[in-house]
């Protein structure tokens, strides 16, 4: 039995303990915000933080989540209006939007550590995360919208 | 399905079958969230039993629908309406979206203009994503159509309803309607400025005999809203919150989950299945054999052994528990290497000629000077963010299918032919689409789900890996390309020889294809823009190994590169500033009639469309050049390991520019600091979108350029994930894509696709223009490893 914080809520998880923490949050939780990309950690369709760290939950199993905190894109923000999800809007980043949450909590987890990102300081948290529509242009803008917004 | 429902290369609306007695559309969208599942199913009926107004539009004109008279049962020939409307007695107005969201911003752009045209207030319109049904005429999306193909009609269904409304409000008021005029969701009358909304007026309307759609005024130009102009797009906030519904989101109780081991190699089958240690895997409920289907498949699934569980984890390790022994068939040999060998043997003899223009062989035998080069892409796949997932459920006889599709009713009628039941019985309710780039306009998978729903008798999904993805797509044909090219003393181009080889999709749904048609040529290398007076463009055998499919731009991806490496190769040659070169070769403005411009065997239409709609306007494709020529300032110099590339290349109706800055750095890494786009599609209806399609054309092309790479041994795919099958990512993306939309009131062309093919060139001619190293064959991956020394080594 495993016992977790997923979005402020505490949940108990009796299941295979290998299951990545991405299938538990979408099949389990119905928390469908992290995406399934590839499953190996190359693309960062499912990230999450677990304990305030941007995570690739593909790869993180549910035997090594025992107390931890996880936060999804779905408790990012109670109303969603995090500055990142504003910025996101306005500069309308998002095509196909599937890579987006993914993209939105990796830059979450930069935003709290360097609230004022270079280019390359963007370019170095993100390249993890893939997007096959090519909005990285606009995810770089954003990012620094939300971090002047945030300032 | 049969193959004599397409072009070989862009696919056209199969004629809808007529059938009767169909059952009313069925709406069901992402953001209809009041159901547990995100999942909200109304029948038209329905919505007409709370007193709305309906209105369908069809190639026939303008019909009203209401409770009294439901959709008309009539043949789908008769009655193919396209894009609904309606208005409810609240003034809610609810467009249905035909057309499928993939990231091109259609479920924004298609709302928008129809909103503008009947004067709605964009705050009152809602958006529901329309099922599958011919009744709404083509809703395949792909081949970069959505507007152009239906833009008019847009206009039309939403001009007819503004009329309707305005004739009601004189009829409520006894004026004149001249003197009534609808704005912002409500109708004036002018000479007393009273008002009636429109929720006011829906009953009325209903009682209004329909115009004839001769008789609708389109707004003039000045008249427009938003047509033209930016719009936000209308699924921002559940995209940046995590509760946009994707294939794999939908979820129905007692949903089981499938995960399936496919024939490795097309054409395969199953000799053994040991299934001991998947049984053993918690939460793995069921095996189902899914019968292989014979080559060539057209839109069935490949067949296999699928592993139903209670949960996705369970399902995909049971699947990799499985041990199977396979039969490879035919195309067990099939190896990429060789197989490339084979295209260039190919393409250094003569093939079936798609253009003739003079003498192009006895010109290059006369001439002064002549070049060649030789060019490879390898197969591609597309690799779209959203791995393939469906679910589907059987009920009492009646299949439902919800999935990330870019063609439901391709993908109705092949669930019906492939379970045996009538298309009446089979509804597919489209989700978002994550990514598509035309792997999601082949519904084999949403097949799977229908199939493994009706054996297990409960509903499943069908979740298939990136490897799955990776290993049993679609792929965008691997392609060779030979041109020759005569250029006289002043160094202008009098010969114009291409050849190209490349597997046809035709042979994905026809047997015994020995090649591609001289009509694929037209997919942007037979009607390149150029004035030169002997050409010769011809298409040479290939034989397919591999399921090959439409990948964003299709045919033009290679061809687009091929030309647009060798223009630059000749300008080289000749001496010439690569801009000026373009410039010259695409010579005087002049309107070319393709259809009698020396074209061999061309289809029936262009892209789809009339080819007197769509003459070769060389103007706008100089026009294009110029733009990025000046915005990009062509001519100052940049050091060495930079450098610009330029090319101009016209698909799917639209001329785009580009000119691209390369940073090739050391150790051979290609970063894209900025890149200068010019499109003229003619009339853009959401520029920023469109921009956004530029900007993903040119990363899409970075990808296809620099990294990707799909390769086969002994039949099967030789990638298996992003690490292998490498795409761009944000570290090389440019810091700034300045987009210039020619501003333009004529047909529109395709925004989707025509960015792609340009970029792939000007990419490459950059790097020549950054490290003197040509780059004849795609990807780049490791050929720029120490080209300095090489450079230096000359």
């Amino acid at each position: 039995m495993i016992t977790l914080t997923v979005n402020g809520v505490r949940r108990t998880f009796d299941g295979d303990p290998t299951m990545p923490l991405l299938w538990y949050l979408r099949d389990e939780l119905a928390l469908t915000g992290a995406k399934y990309g590839c499953g190996v950690a190359q693309c960062g369709t499912c990230t999450v933080h677990v304990g305030g760290k941007p995570t690739r939950a593909c790869q993180m199993p549910m035997a090594d989540l025992e107390d931890a905190t996880v936060t999804t894109i779905e408790g990012l923000h109670p109303t969603g209006e995090h500055p990142l999800q504003v910025a996101w809007r306005e500069i309308d980043v998002p095509q196909c939007g599937f890579c987006q949450p993914g993209q939105i909590m990796q830059a979450a987890g930069l935003l709290q550590n360097t609230p004022k990102p270079t280019d390359q300081q963007i370019d170095a948290a993100m390249n993890g995360n893939l997007c096959r529509c090519g909005t990285y242009p606009r995810i770089r803008a954003a990012i620094k919208a939300a971090a002047e917004r945030s300032s | 399905m049969s193959a004599n429902e397409f072009l070989p290369w862009v696919r056209r609306a199969a004629a809808p079958s007529a059938r009767v007695g169909m059952p009313a559309p069925v709406a069901a969208t992402a953001e209809n969230t009041d159901s547990p599942h995100g999942l909200q199913r109304r029948t038209f009926i329905q919505l007409l039993g709370i007193g709305g107004l309906v209105i369908a539009f069809g190639p026939g004109g303008a019909r009203r629908l209401d409770a009294a008279a439901p959709l008309p049962a009539t043949a789908a020939n008769q009655w193919s309406p396209h894009v609904y409307v309606r208005v409810d007695d609240d003034g809610t107005v609810t467009i249905i979206c035909h057309r499928s969201e993939m990231g091109q911003g259609i479920r924004t752009t298609m709302p928008m203009i129809i909103a503008d045209e009947m004067e709605a207030d964009w705050a009152r319109c809602r958006v529901e994503q329309a099922v599958g049904d011919p009744r709404y005429g083509s809703q395949n999306t792909d081949g970069s159509t959505s507007i152009r193909d239906f833009l008019h009609k847009y206009r039309e269904a939403g001009a007819t309803t503004r009329a309707l409304l305005e004739a009601a409000a004189a009829s409520q008021w006894n004026v004149d309607v001249a003197e009534v005029f609808a704005r912002q969701h409500e109708v004036v009358h002018r000479p007393t400025a009273r008002t009636k909304s429109f929720g006011e007026l829906v009953a009325t309307a209903r009682t209004i005999a329909m115009p004839a759609t001769t008789s609708v005024r389109i707004k003039r130009p000045d008249e427009r809203r938003w047509q033209g102009k930016t719009m936000p797009s209308i699924d921002l906030v559940p995209m940046t919150t995590g509760t946009a519904v994707y294939g794999a989101d939908v979820t129905l109780p007692g949903m089981k989950v499938a995960a399936i081991a496919r024939p490795p190699v097309w054409g395969g089958k199953v000799v053994s299945v040991d299934d001991g240690e998947a049984r053993k895997v918690p939460g793995v409920e069921r095996i189902v054999r899914i019968p292989e289907t014979p080559i060539p498949g057209a839109f069935f699934p490949l067949g296999g052994v699928a592993v139903i569980a209670k949960n996705t984890w369970a399902a995909l390790r049971g699947r990799d528990a499985l041990k199977i022994t396979w039969d490879a068939g035919p195309n067990g040999s099939h190896d990429s290497r060789s197989y490339r060998s084979t295209l260039e043997a190919s393409v250094r003899a003569p093939g079936k000629p798609g253009r003739t223009n003079g003498d192009a062989a006895a010109a290059l035998e006369a001439a002064a000077r002549k070049v060649s080069a030789e060019y490879h892409v390898p197969y591609l796949s597309h690799a779209q963010m959203e791995p393939l997932a469906a679910v589907a459920r059987v009920q009492h006889g009646k299949v439902e299918a919800w999935a990330p599709t870019q063609s439901p009713n391709d993908a109705r009628n092949t669930i019906a032919e492939y379970l045996k039941v009538d298309a009446a019985n089979v509804t597919v309710h489209v989700t978002l689409l994550g990514g598509a780039f035309g792997r999601k306009s082949k519904p084999d998978f949403i097949c799977e789900a229908a199939f493994l729903a009706r054996e297990t008798g409960a509903p499943v999904r069908v979740q298939w890996s990136r490897e799955d993805d990776m290993r049993h797509s679609y792929y965008h044909a691997i392609a060779a390309h030979r041109l020759e090219a005569a250029l006289d003393a002043a160094g202008k181009v009098t010969a114009w020889l291409h050849r190209s080889a490349y597997p046809s999709i035709s042979a994905t749904f026809a047997p015994n294809v020995a090649g591609p048609t001289p009509d694929e040529l037209t997919n942007g290398a037979s009607d390149v823009p150029w004035d030169v007076p002997n050409m010769s463009v011809e298409v040479c055998p290939a034989v397919a190994h591999a399921r090959i499919g439409w990948y964003r731009s299709v045919n033009a991806i290679h061809h687009g590169f091929a030309i647009g490496s060798f223009v630059d190769e000749l300008a080289r040659a000749a001496g010439a500033d690569p801009a000026a070169f373009l410039l010259d070769l695409i010579g005087p403005d002049r309107k070319v009639d393709l259809s009698k411009a020396g074209l061999v065997g061309p289809g029936e239409t262009y892209y789809g469309a009339p080819w007197g709609d769509h003459p070769l306007d060389t103007a706008r494709a100089r026009r294009v050049v110029e733009s990025v020529k000046q915005r990009s300032g062509w001519s100052t110099p940049l050091p060495r390991g930079r450098g610009r590339g330029i090319a101009v290349h016209r698909s799917f109706l639209a001329y785009v520019a580009m000119v691209v800055e390369v940073e090739v750095s050391p150790d051979g890494t290609v970063l894209v600091p900025r890149a200068t786009v010019a499109v003229d599609a003619g009339f853009v209806a959401n520029p920023d979108r469109a921009r956004a399609q530029m900007e993903g054309a040119l990363i899409m092309a970075m990808s296809n350029t620099l990294h990707s790479e799909i390769t086969f041994a002994e039949g099967r795919v030789e990638q298996s994930n992003y690490s292998d099958y490498r795409v761009a990512r944000m570290r090389a993306s440019p810091h700034v894509v300045d987009v210039h939309i020619i501003e333009s009131e004529a047909l529109p062309g395709g925004i989707g696709e025509p960015g792609v093919p340009p970029a792939g060139a000007a990419i490459a001619n950059a790097i020549f223009a950054a490290t003197g190293v040509r780059v004849r064959e795609l990807p780049v991956g490791r050929q720029l490893d120490g080209w300095e020394t090489r450079v230096a080594a000359g």
